[in-house]
């Protein structure tokens, strides 16, 4: 029974989550678009939850590693930097025949490149960090967060050098494909825009390969020594743990994901630009975690699907009905409000009600239930971020 | 002690200082000395433009000044960054723009203050306008608490940081609900006119009005700290919760009062914030709270001296980056020095909580 539970669900999951296209194109949904984006925030939403829910570390700039996975692939991928013509891999064909200006890499290379990329960006930004309280290292992220999105809008003129191309961002990035497939899987070759199949696929693999990863590292020496830095820092250096090099993981591998997700956005979406970074998507991820329970895997994705579902599905229903109560009530006030518009007041709700009801959140991890739930006590005030010390 | 002796052993406590100081605060000190410099050489060139530059820097700090005592009211008191302060602040510039409206929910009240109406008519607006603003968000302020906080007294503290971010999202939908989405005028009620007689050096009656507003309500801020009973509650309750309720002070109320500060001072500070910009928008409190947090956590958060400096200093430094390394880098430079204060000065320039707390820790 318990054998069933632990493997019997989630496959079943898998193969739902595989035959989920063909049902789609079956019933002519049209969801799949949906379905990729909710993806890419599914793994946004893990890379935060081993920052928040495994090490504790409130972190409220997490759409910078989205912004550089993003910015990595656009960079590589691209005719961004048309001083220069190379190409490796890529899909990229110059209609003329002749080299296609700028740089053009593989996307499959670009794709562990750019979460690398990320990786290294969180150690960066971790390493002066962690000697701080919880609160003020979250202030630090949130302001890492607010300079990278707003160094790539000014990043058109570095010294009279074009790298992100200001607030017009990156345009035409390459899609990615398999080339050596034969020529019966065309739609493989290179992905196009119009058939989502072969986008799904890919991101279905990525998720369940960053699923995999995230269940392992939480049952590891690594994982357990989150657990124990997040508890009480002091008494897991005692233990023989370095609270440093642990935290540093952290950042480094929540940083990787959400390089992974960005890199990945990048190449669906084709075109970047700034202002898609914006300090709302790192609290739209905080709030999946926290609405799915910190520190619980299958709880964060649930709360990725939710959210993302309320905003994709929930919102424009809700809105259809309003307009009909408005117009049958003859209000031009309801009929003609613009709910999704004010989809932040409902996350502004959500995070304000989980944190007074159900801090826990939908399907809590138990210690972190305990943690959040024992707050009657005194000097459980640093429950939450393992490395308030004062 | 002669005085030479005396200078001696200054110059020696400069050196011990000097020797015991890590790699790390040598470098920030060599990286403030060079920044200055720079800034030295360009206000030698250009004097004029310099002390124009550092008057709307002085105003502009005026402004965050006031939000972020706000900050470090709150946290001086109960620990909280308190993220819906800034959302706060623009609700402060909505209300004040509301009564110059003279419209309020669809209701025509009087006629819309603009730059067209009397002398006499112009100051009562203004001054209804920072009044009932102020209420409004003192109220507002003193309601979040009730509301979000207070039943989390006892939660982790990340938890309320969160809390208040939340709470910080739904008062910008208000707003956006409020007022829509896109930027909303105010009246030129203020002149632009230059008071100084020449044309050089630019000190204007709006710049007159934001410091003319915001010395009086630091003294009297001050003066309630230090001076009343219910000031002296406050430092109590800062600097032990439990002790101060022993003694008989009603912990609850003192926080609520605290909120009610802060939120009075961010009101008078959004409606100045539109009466000088000339403009206001449903989601300025993000930025602007966290150029007041900057000054905050630079002054060292808690101790009200050091918001009030780190205001003027964050305002004189967004001023200069404005002029010399160029307007959309100014946010850029501000978060910049954000983080390093709270990487390598955590306690900020004045230190934690000293002013509140009643003494330095």
């Amino acid at each position: 029974m318990a054998a069933l539970r632990k493997y019997g669900i989630p496959a079943l999951l898998i193969v739902v989550a595989f035959i989920f296209p063909l049902v789609d194109e079956a019933f002519e949904l049209d969801l799949l678009f949906p379905a990729i984006i909710i993806a890419i925030y599914v793994l946004l939403a893990l890379g935060l939850n081993i920052v928040v829910g495994f090490a504790g570390l409130l972190d409220l700039g997490f759409v910078a590693f989205y912004a550089l996975g993003a910015y990595a692939v656009g960079w590589f991928a691209s005719t961004q930097f048309s001083q220069v013509s190379f190409n490796f891999g890529s899909t990229a064909t110059s209609l003329t025949g002749g080299e296609v200006p700028g740089i053009h890499i593989s996307f499959w290379i670009l794709l562990f490149a750019a979460a690398a990329f990320a990786g290294l960006c969180g150690v960066i930004i971790g390493a002066p960090t962690l000697r701080l309280r919880g609160d003020y290292l979250a202030i630090v992220t949130l302001g890492f967060g607010e300079i990278i999105p707003r160094f790539f809008q000014n990043g058109d003129d570095l010294g009279g050098f074009n790298l992100t191309n200001g607030t017009i961002g990156i345009k035409a990035i390459d899609s990615p494909g398999i080339q050596i497939l034969p020529d019966a899987f065309d739609a493989w070759q290179r992905f196009s825009t119009l058939y989502l199949h072969p986008w799904y696929y890919t991101i279905l693999v990525l998720v369940l390969i960053t699923v995999y990863v995230n269940v392992r590292l939480r049952d590891s020496r690594l994982g357990r020594a989150w657990i124990s830095v997040r508890e009480d820092e002091t008494a897991a250096a005692a233990m023989g743990i370095n609270p440093v090099t642990t935290k540093l993981w952290a950042y480094a591998l929540g940083g990787v994901f959400g390089g992974l997700a960005g890199a990945y956005y990048g190449a669906f979406i084709k075109n970047i630009f700034p202002d898609a970074f914006s300090f709302n998507i790192s609290i739209i991820v905080l709030c999946m975690v926290i609405l799915g329970g910190m520190g619980n895997i299958y709880g964060v994705i649930l709360g990725a699907i939710l959210l993302q579902g309320l905003n994709f599905y929930l919102l424009p229903q809700i809105n259809e009905w309003v307009h009909a109560i408005g117009n049958a009530l003859g209000s031009p006030l309801l009929s003609e409000a613009d709910i999704p518009k004010y989809n932040f007041f409902l996350f502004g709700v959500i995070l304000v009600l989980m944190m007074l009801l159900r801090p826990e959140g939908i399907i809590p991890n138990r210690q972190r239930a305990e943690e959040l739930r024992s707050g009657e006590g005194g000097d459980v005030g640093d429950a939450l971020g393992g490395n308030i010390n004062e | 002690m002669t005085t030479v002796e005396a200078s001696k052993s200054r110059s020696r406590a400069l050196i011990d200082g000097v020797r015991d100081s890590t790699w790390g605060s040598r470098l920030a000190v060599v990286l403030v000395a060079v920044l200055v410099v720079l800034v030295g050489v360009q206000a030698v060139k250009e004097p004029a433009q310099f002390t124009s530059q550092l008057v709307i820097g002085v105003t502009n700090g005026a402004i965050i000044a006031l939000v972020a005592l706000g900050y470090t009211l709150v946290y001086g008191i109960i620990e909280l960054i308190n993220f819906a302060h800034g959302d706060n602040f623009m609700i402060g510039s909505f209300v004040g723009i509301t009564v110059l409206s003279g419209t309020f929910a669809g209701i025509g009240l009087f006629a819309p203050i603009s730059s067209g109406s009397g002398a006499l008519l112009k100051v009562a607006g203004v001054l209804i306008a920072m009044a009932v603003a102020m209420v409004a968000c003192g109220l507002l302020g003193v309601g979040i608490e009730r509301v979000a906080y207070k039943p989390l007294r006892n939660s982790p503290r990340l938890a309320v940081l969160i809390t208040a971010i939340g709470m910080s999202f739904i008062l910008q939908n208000v707003g956006l609900v409020w007022k829509g989405p896109a930027q909303i005028p105010f009246p030129e009620l203020i002149s632009d006119a230059n008071i100084l007689p020449t044309d050089a050096v630019v000190f204007r009656w709006k710049d007159l009005f934001v410091i003319g507003v915001t010395i009086p309500l630091l003294v009297a801020l001050s003066y309630f700290i230090s001076n009343t009973k219910q000031g002296k509650a406050m430092r109590a309750v800062a600097q032990d919760k439990e002790a101060a309720s022993m003694v008989g002070i009603n912990v609850n109320r003192t926080i609520s009062i605290t909120f009610l500060l802060g939120g009075i001072l961010a009101g008078a500070s959004g409606v100045m914030y539109g009466l000088f910009n000339g403009i206001t928008v449903f989601n300025v409190g993000f930025t602007q709270g966290l150029y007041a947090f900057t000054a905050a956590v630079l002054g060292g958060i808690g101790n009200l001296t050091g918001a009030v400096v780190g205001g003027f200093l964050i305002g004189i430094i967004g001023s200069m980056a404005d002029q010399y390394v160029g307007v959309r880098w100014t946010a850029i430079v501000i978060f910049a020095v954000l983080i390093l204060v709270l990487v390598f000065r955590p306690t900020g320039l004045l230190g934690d909580r000293s002013a509140v707390q009643g003494g330095g820790q």
